[in-house]
């Protein structure tokens, strides 16, 4: 597998490309600190990628952001959409994550038992 | 608290990105022979003056007031004396930060790698407007992966498009088995 097969993906997409590069509808970032990584932050973040790229969700980005200073609801996420207000999970691990993803994300029905007080 | 030593190298360029930076270069060596295991992680972030840099390896010290955190220097340079290893962080005001690590391969106490892979994966697409290279190099072979790279060829795809994420997944599964 070489670098350079990424051009094929690069070609298929020329023609979405312009709709893709439009900022992302969903903005999640996850807290990755010192306290994050510690309490598995890290795992968090690669199943939410697994999730963008098996449920192939263009229009969703995942970013990493430092220390909130709340390390007791570590790792936490927080999910920004356009026009909404920006939700805060705590608490977080890989099953979690998924559910987040599935009803939040795709259904547009935030996971309230994993929403925290900020 | 760090389970692996790439939770360390993640905490590490978690300073990285909070002082600005826009380049962060991660090698790693992992030598049998040499029994060593080492790590240099360099940035052009905003740097400390020497008194700042002087106080981040001390674990009572955080730049973000009111908040008990900052362990992640002290954390490293501790596992790193403790598998006989040295610890040497370089920084400029302005131009950018070093850090260069180095534990005994084979000593009982050092954590496992961890997942390199994922690593790279995590870092390299969840912060799209910063330059990674990743070098990694054991006696037999070495892997370069730089994102930089990656973006001129996407050309404007984004780098968390999904089906790039997938391609990046596998390349990088294939690439680092040696490791």
């Amino acid at each position: 597998m070489k670098l350079e097969d990424l051009k094929k993906i690069r070609e298929k997409a020329s023609k979405e490309i312009e709709l893709r590069q439009k900022q992302a509808r969903v903005k999640i970032v996850v807290g990755m600190g010192t306290s994050g990584i510690a309490a598995g932050a890290r795992e968090v973040l690669k199943t939410l990628l697994d999730e963008i790229a098996t449920r192939n969700l263009t229009d969703v980005m995942v970013t990493q952001t430092g220390e909130k200073g709340l390390a007791s609801h570590e790792p936490m996420i927080e999910i920004y959409e356009e026009g909404k207000e920006v939700v805060v999970y705590g608490n977080i691990d890989a099953e979690k994550a998924k559910r987040i993803i599935a009803e939040h994300i795709v259904n547009h029905k935030p996971v309230s038992e994993y929403v925290i007080e900020v | 608290m760090m389970d692996d030593i790439c939770a360390h190298i993640t905490d590490i360029v978690a300073n990285s990105l909070s002082a600005g930076a826009k380049n962060v270069l991660v090698s790693i060596e992992l030598s049998k022979t040499r029994n060593i295991l080492s790590l240099k992680i360099s940035d052009n972030g905003k740097g400390m003056d020497k008194e700042t840099a002087a106080k981040v390896v001390d674990p009572f010290y955080s730049t973000k007031t009111g908040r008990k955190v900052g362990l992640g220097i002290p954390l490293l340079k501790g596992t790193a004396e403790t598998c006989g290893g040295s610890f040497t962080l370089s920084s400029n005001a302005g131009v950018g930060t070093e850090i260069e690590v180095s534990f005994l391969l084979d000593h009982p106490d050092l954590p496992p790698l961890g997942k390199l892979k994922d690593t790279i994966l995590i870092l390299s697409v969840s912060n799209p407007e910063v330059n990674f290279s990743f070098k990694i190099k054991t006696d037999e072979r070495d892997f370069f992966f730089d994102t930089e790279e990656i973006n001129k060829i996407l050309d404007g795809l984004p780098i968390h498009d999904p089906e790039v994420i997938k391609f990046l997944t596998n390349y990088l599964d294939e690439n680092l088995e040696f490791i």
